[in-house]
Order: structure tokens, then C-alpha cells, then sequence
């Protein structure tokens, strides 16, 4: 077989449990992509020895008649998550130097189902940002290209890198986090699939926190089947994470039927923003009419704050980040700033925080101490606790209602030129996260799913929404999507 | 709401992030174009609404009291930038 990095999970699965192929056949061919991809800059620490290692006992496994379900699978790890004795900077400059002596919940449990880790991939700082241009490892670069232009492109953000690599095949799949869009965001602008899970279903812990009531963990694949296979494998309760949910883990895969006659989709009116490019409007109706033809009913419905989600997010998300980054103080990991004759401990720790952080982590910093701090707690923070009550019980009562999954687009634009939003203003970049940061702050489960090219040639995405503990129905619903969008596109080879 | 640059110089102060003189003018400015876009919430009735802690209605679960693990000193400390006698090491704190 060749170019076995372009298979995605189950085939690769599939094809190692029949003996066509062996893991470390699978595991050296993406190596090899890897080395060939440095232009893309998404992986950032290769773990070849690791990869090659773990691939050799998942061939044993297989041999032996025990191979859980992602074993011998190459895939990446986004840099947010602790990987014991391999650098997990978070694209930060204050991280440099950190190499963890623990792993993440959600890598060792990947680990543990047999899955092979080829590095680590690229990511905005800390998770914040939505083109990958917040990295001290610099730009994360799309593979696609707007026609034979051949200005770079970004593939979004916060997990570029892991968009970046799947979309370019330098692996099978990779996971991302997202806080607020940052798995959909980026899979919608490279074409792939991206599923944020329902906040518990995943362990936070050893993964760098950046919004705690917001972060959740999920997988970056090829298509639909990939994201359930992989889901699965990183969810479970976790005892470490106090806000993980004991709820037994279906067989997301099991419930693969693509059957979802009856089934109401939602058709939220307020998506529909001024100014929307006709292209997204487009998807969006073709995408109804796709669920329509498979049997779905579908309704208009109204989430009346969803204008307010992005303001209300902007305040939570900044104040979490200020208490979770408190902790970057030079003195436990990571790096000190030189420090001049008669320096102090706050000095140490004013040089250390100005030196490590890039500008758009300390600007959610400070405005997130400034929301928390005396005087404006109240008039800021508590404000917004409330409206993301009101955005909650949007969803609680649309779901009530009997409507089954939202339909929404994944983002306002298809992806954009790096260094195209230097000059804008910082609340232009945030508006990318106008139809995903909803659903964090609700909770729910988001799944991007690619469904058209634009005009230009580059993808676009569409979202579902689905109830909250429900991934497995809103996955058969992205599978039935999938199915009928038939998006089979990749970028052409010029890395 | 509008910050001008002697509350910039205070905020970066409690934020622990050193930012030079010349810097916040720039810095005041993008504060207040966010608090400008942040200020919509005020258009929303928050009258009797409960504040949001966890998208889970949930008493955050106790582990049991017991020691789960420990005598890990060199792990603590092998990612510290300094760390001396089993101790992290820090500028004088104490006149």
C-alpha cells in the first residue's frame, strides 16, 4: 500500500486488524510526510523515537489479538496538552524549557487505547487566538491555497497545527481543544471534521488551562467516523478533574446508522448576521435542504442572546484566563526573565510575565484583571455569568421543544490570508467565533463538518449543535450531512 | 466606560506584566475598544437572573481525605528555572 498517511482511522484500523499493513508501516509514512511538511509549520516537536516505539507494540498487540481501538494509529497532539518528557510549551515563550513529568488524561487514554504519537503540533498562544498567528513558533500555514495564488493562508485557530496536519495528511488525525471554536473553527477552514464534546465528557486535567469553565477537548479528523472512534477513546471520567462526568461512554461509532428521518433540526433565525458572505448563506440553505432530503424535519427557531455570546464571552473567558495564567510566575516551570542588580520578587515577576507572554495573551490578561477587579466585578463579570445563564436556557428551551440538533454555519468567512488582520482591530479577529462560542458557553456539544469549496476554492464548514450528553445522535446527524455533502476535496501538494 | 492611561498603568501593575510608559496609550486604546464591544451587555434585562458557575448544575464532587501521593521533591522542582537545595529560589523577598 502507499501513501498510508492519507488513510484516515477506520480504514487504517481496519487494515492493521487484517494484516494488510502494519503500524510502523503506517507510523514511518507519516513521519516521512512530516519531514516533508516543515513549510506548515504544524508540527513542532516530532517524537519520532516515541511514535516508532509505541508502533512496534501496537504491531505486537495486534499479533496478539488485543488491539483496543486506536491501536497502532499515528496521530498529533496539540502542544496545549502535558506529554510526559516531551516539551508542552503552549505555543508560549513563558513555557519554553517545560517538559512535564506527567501526562494529560486524554493522551494517556489515547496512549492506552494504542494510539502512536508523532509530535506535537502547533497552536495560538495558549489557545488565544483564531489564525495561529499567536504562536512563538510562528505561523501555523494551511495546505490550501485560494487557486494558483500563492499567498499563505491560515487554517485557523487556536489548533491550526493539528488542522493544518490533518488537512495535509502528516496524520491520521490529531486532537484539539476548544474554547471557543477553537476544534470547529479550524476544521471548517481546512476541511475537515472537528467534534467539541459536551463540557465533562472530557478530562481537562494536564491539559494547559485557558478558560476552565469553557476548555473542552476533542478529536480532529479525516470525517465523521473518524471523530467517533477517536472521541470515545479520549472521554471518561476522570477523577482528577473534578468537573468530569461519571456518565458511562457509548460507542459513538455503534451509532453510525446515517438514519435520522424524524429527527427536528433547528434553524436558529439570529444566525443569519449582516453582512454575511451570499457563499455561507448558500451552505447554510443547501445543507437544510441535504438534512431535508434524508428525512429530517426542519424548523425555524429563534436563540434570542446569541448577539450577546460574544461580548459575554469576552469578558468570562479573559477573567478565567487571568486567575488560570496567575500561575506563570518564573519561580515553579517554565522561564525567568535576567533580572538587573537590586530586582525584587515583583520585578522577577512583572519582567518574567512581559517577556513571556505575546500581546494577545497579555491583553486577555489584563482585561480579564480589570473585569475581576474591584468596583467592576459586578457591572462586568457578574453580568455576564448572568446573560450566559439567559444563552444557556436559549438552547434548554429550543431542545425542549423537541428540535433534535441546531444548524448553523461553522464560521462567518472561509479562511483568510495570514497577516491579512494585523491592521484590525482585536474584536475583528474575535468575531470568527461569532457561530461557535454559543456553544461553550452553553456547554453543548458542536460538530464542524466540511460541506462546500467557496469561490476561491477553499472549504467551508458547517455546524451542528446537538442536546447536551448526546454526541452519539448529533454524530449520526453530521454522519447523515457528510453523507449527502459528499466533500471529498484536498489541497493540492506544494509544500 | 472609557480607560485612560493611569488605570492601564494600574491594571498592568495588578496583572504582574511589566509595560513600559510609551506602551500605554496603545494599551489604553485597546482596552477600550474591547470594554466598547464588551458594553452590549448592558442591553440585556439580567433583572432576577441567576450568575452562571457551571454549565453542569453540580456540587463539584470531594475526593476522599487521604494522602494520594508525594515524595515527588525532584519531580516538583525539575522544571524549576532555579531551584537550590530542594527549594525553588526566588529574589529576596524579606528586608
Amino acid at each position: 500500500m502507499s501513501d498510508l498517511n492519507k488513510l484516515g482511522l477506520s480504514e487504517a484500523r481496519d487494515a492493521l486488524r487484517k494484516g494488510d499493513v502494519t503500524s510502523v508501516e503506517l507510523t514511518e509514512s507519516c513521519l516521512k510526510a512530516i519531514d516533508d511538511a516543515d513549510a506548515l509549520n504544524a508540527f513542532v516537536h516530532k517524537t519520532p523515537e516515541i511514535a516508532l516505539e509505541r508502533a512496534q507494540a501496537a504491531d505486537v498487540r495486534i499479533k496478539g489479538g488485543d488491539a483496543p481501538s486506536m491501536c497502532g494509529l499515528p496521530i498529533g497532539i496539540k502542544d496545549l496538552f502535558c506529554t510526559k518528557g516531551v516539551p508542552s510549551q503552549a505555543a508560549s515563550k513563558i513555557l519554553e524549557g517545560f517538559k512535564p513529568e506527567y501526562e494529560s488524561t486524554v493522551s494517556q487514554k489515547l496512549a492506552d487505547s494504542g494510539a502512536v504519537m508523532l509530535g506535537k503540533l502547533n497552536m495560538d498562544e495558549f489557545a488565544m487566538g483564531s489564525s495561529n498567528e499567536t504562536s512563538v513558533y510562528g505561523n501555523a500555514v494551511s495546505p490550501w491555497r485560494r487557486g494558483n495564488d500563492d499567498a499563505q493562508l491560515t487554517p485557523g485557530g487556536s489548533s491550526g497545527g493539528s488542522a493544518s496536519a490533518v488537512a495535509a495528511d502528516l496524520c491520521l488525525a490529531a486532537t484539539g481543544t476548544d474554547t471557543g471554536g477553537s476544534i470547529r473553527q479550524p476544521a471548517a477552514f481546512v476541511g475537515i471534521t472537528g467534534i467539541k464534546p459536551t463540557y465533562g465528557r472530557c478530562s481537562r486535567w494536564g491539559i494547559v488551562a485557558f478558560a476552565s469553565s469553557l476548555d473542552q477537548a476533542g478529536p480532529m479528523t479525516k470525517n465523521v467516523r473518524d471523530a467517533a472512534i477517536m472521541l470515545e477513546a479520549m472521554c471518561g471520567h476522570d477523577p482528577k478533574d473534578s468537573t468530569s462526568t461519571e456518565l458511562a461512554v457509548p460507542n459513538f461509532e455503534a451509532m453510525l446508522t446515517g438514519d435520522i428521518k424524524g429527527k427536528k433540526i433547528g434553524i436558529p433565525k439570529e444566525y443569519r448576521m449582516d453582512g454575511m458572505p451570499a457563499e455561507i448563506e448558500k451552505l447554510w440553505a443547501d445543507g437544510a435542504a441535504m438534512l431535508k432530503d434524508a428525512g429530517a424535519e426542519i424548523v425555524d427557531i429563534s436563540l434570542p442572546h446569541t448577539k450577546y455570546a460574544l461580548p459575554a464571552y469576552y469578558v468570562i473567558a479573559p477573567a478565567e484566563a487571568s486567575s488560570n495564567l496567575a500561575r506563570y510566575d518564573g519561580v515553579r516551570y517554565g522561564r525567568r526573565a535576567q533580572l538587573g542588580q537590586g530586582d525584587g520578587i515583583t520585578e522577577m515577576y512583572e519582567k518574567t510575565r512581559a517577556e513571556g507572554f505575546g500581546h494577545e495573551v497579555q491583553r486577555r490578561v489584563m482585561v480579564g484583571t480589570y473585569v475581576l477587579s474591584a468596583g467592576f466585578y459586578d457591572a462586568y463579570y457578574n453580568r455576564a455569568r448572568k446573560v450566559r445563564t439567559l444563552i444557556k436556557k436559549d438552547f434548554e428551551d429550543v431542545f425542549a421543544a423537541g428540535v433534535d440538533a441546531i444548524l448553523t454555519p461553522a464560521t462567518p468567512s472561509a479562511s483568510f490570508g495570514l497577516g491579512e488582520m494585523t491592521e484590525a482591530d482585536p474584536v475583528q479577529m474575535y468575531l470568527n467565533d461569532v457561530f461557535t462560542v454559543t456553544v461553550n458557553l452553553a456547554g453543548l456539544p458542536g460538530i464542524s463538518v466540511p460541506a462546500g469549496l467557496d469561490a476561491q476554492g477553499l472549504p467551508l464548514g458547517l455546524q451542528l449543535i446537538g442536546r447536551p450528553w448526546d454526541e452519539g445522535d448529533l454524530l449520526n446527524t453530521a454522519y447523515a450531512l457528510e453523507n449527502a455533502a459528499g466533500f471529498v476535496a484536498k489541497p493540492g501538494k506544494w509544500w | 466606560m472609557s480607560i485612560d492611561q493611569s488605570t492601564a498603568a494600574k491594571v498592568a501593575k495588578l496583572a504582574r506584566i511589566k509595560v513600559e510608559d510609551d506602551a500605554l496609550p496603545a494599551l489604553a486604546s485597546e482596552f477600550n475598544t474591547i470594554l466598547g464591544f464588551i458594553e452590549q451587555l448592558n442591553e440585556v434585562d439580567v433583572e432576577g437572573v441567576e450568575p452562571m458557575v457551571s454549565v453542569e448544575p453540580m456540587r463539584l464532587k470531594r475526593r476522599e481525605d487521604v494522602v494520594t501521593d508525594g515524595s515527588q521533591q525532584d519531580k516538583v522542582l525539575a522544571n524549576a528555572p532555579d531551584a537550590r537545595e530542594g527549594f525553588f529560589a526566588v529574589p529576596k523577598v524579606v528586608e
